[in-house]
């Protein structure tokens, strides 16, 4: 139960953040959604990551924080193990699944509904 | 300069002007949307390892957010996640289920402008900078991780 409530406080400062960014700077979505995984390959990168997502699972693994972290933990490993080859296919290794699905589901959901029509 | 003078003093005008407090709300929401689609997603991952014990935690959260994925996807599809957006700002952007929001969005607008210059090519026309950056900044590091 504690570790809900954990995720439910970091995951929703997490997003809070992403709010004020939009509320004070007026940046778009591409710009929040980049910049947030910067910040998640940073995390990685200076392997703190790891330890705020022990305490915080899915609180910043949902996050899109987490894809860019699950990239730099990819590209990393595949380093240690098979050198530069590794290090550049680590990265799309580690998120393909995730890339992929949402690639196809866009594809099948985009033939199967018809865009709705803004009303405003 | 005189008119920045005029500018500035009319900058101040405007943001005296701007309702603070309306901040708050939007804030608050973000706040408890995207906390509850991360509970949402723990939910996800504890039944996936009660499902399935044996499994690797880095696999569950791939599956994980696999299903967080295909949520988003259908929200969106049906014009929910729109409604969400609209009502939680930063709460449906930041997690996941936004990343797939913003593929699912535009392939679905431009659906009516063929499939493949249409869907195909506006699919990424968000997510493709997220992706970009993505793979430069690890790959980078990656590199970076051999020359120490």
């Amino acid at each position: 139960m504690l570790t809900y409530l954990i995720v439910f406080f970091v995951g929703g400062f997490i997003c809070a953040i992403g709010q004020l960014l939009i509320i004070k700077t007026n940046i778009t979505s591409a710009r929040i959604l980049v910049s947030f995984v910067l910040v998640g390959v940073f995390l990685e990168a200076i392997g703190v990551f790891d330890k705020i997502a022990s305490v915080a699972k899915a609180g910043i693994n949902v996050p899109i924080i987490g894809f860019g972290a699950s990239l730099t933990k990819g590209a990393i490993a595949g380093g240690q193990a098979k050198g530069i080859l590794g290090a550049f296919a680590g990265g799309l290794e580690a998120v393909a699944g995730g890339v992929v699905a949402a690639v196809l589901f866009a594809f099948i959901f985009s033939l199967i509904f018809k865009p709705k029509t803004k009303k405003s | 300069m005189h008119y920045r003078k005029r500018n500035e003093m009319y900058n101040q005008y405007v943001n005296g002007k701007i309702p603070k407090t309306s901040e708050w709300p939007s804030l608050f929401n973000s706040f408890w949307v995207g906390g509850l689609i991360c509970i949402i997603g723990q939910g996800i991952n504890d039944i996936i390892l009660e499902l399935m014990p044996t499994l690797a935690e880095q696999t569950a959260w791939a599956y994980t957010l696999i299903i967080l994925i295909f949520i988003g996807s259908f929200l969106t599809g049906i014009g929910v996640y729109d409604r969400i957006g609209k009502f939680a700002g930063g709460g449906s952007i930041v997690p996941i289920t936004g990343f797939s929001n913003s593929i699912t969005s535009p392939a679905l607008d431009f659906r009516s402008e063929g499939i493949v210059f249409g869907m195909c090519v506006k699919m990424f026309s968000i997510a493709g900078p997220v992706i970009v950056i993505g793979f430069v900044a690890s790959t980078l590091v990656g590199l970076l991780y051999l020359i120490i």
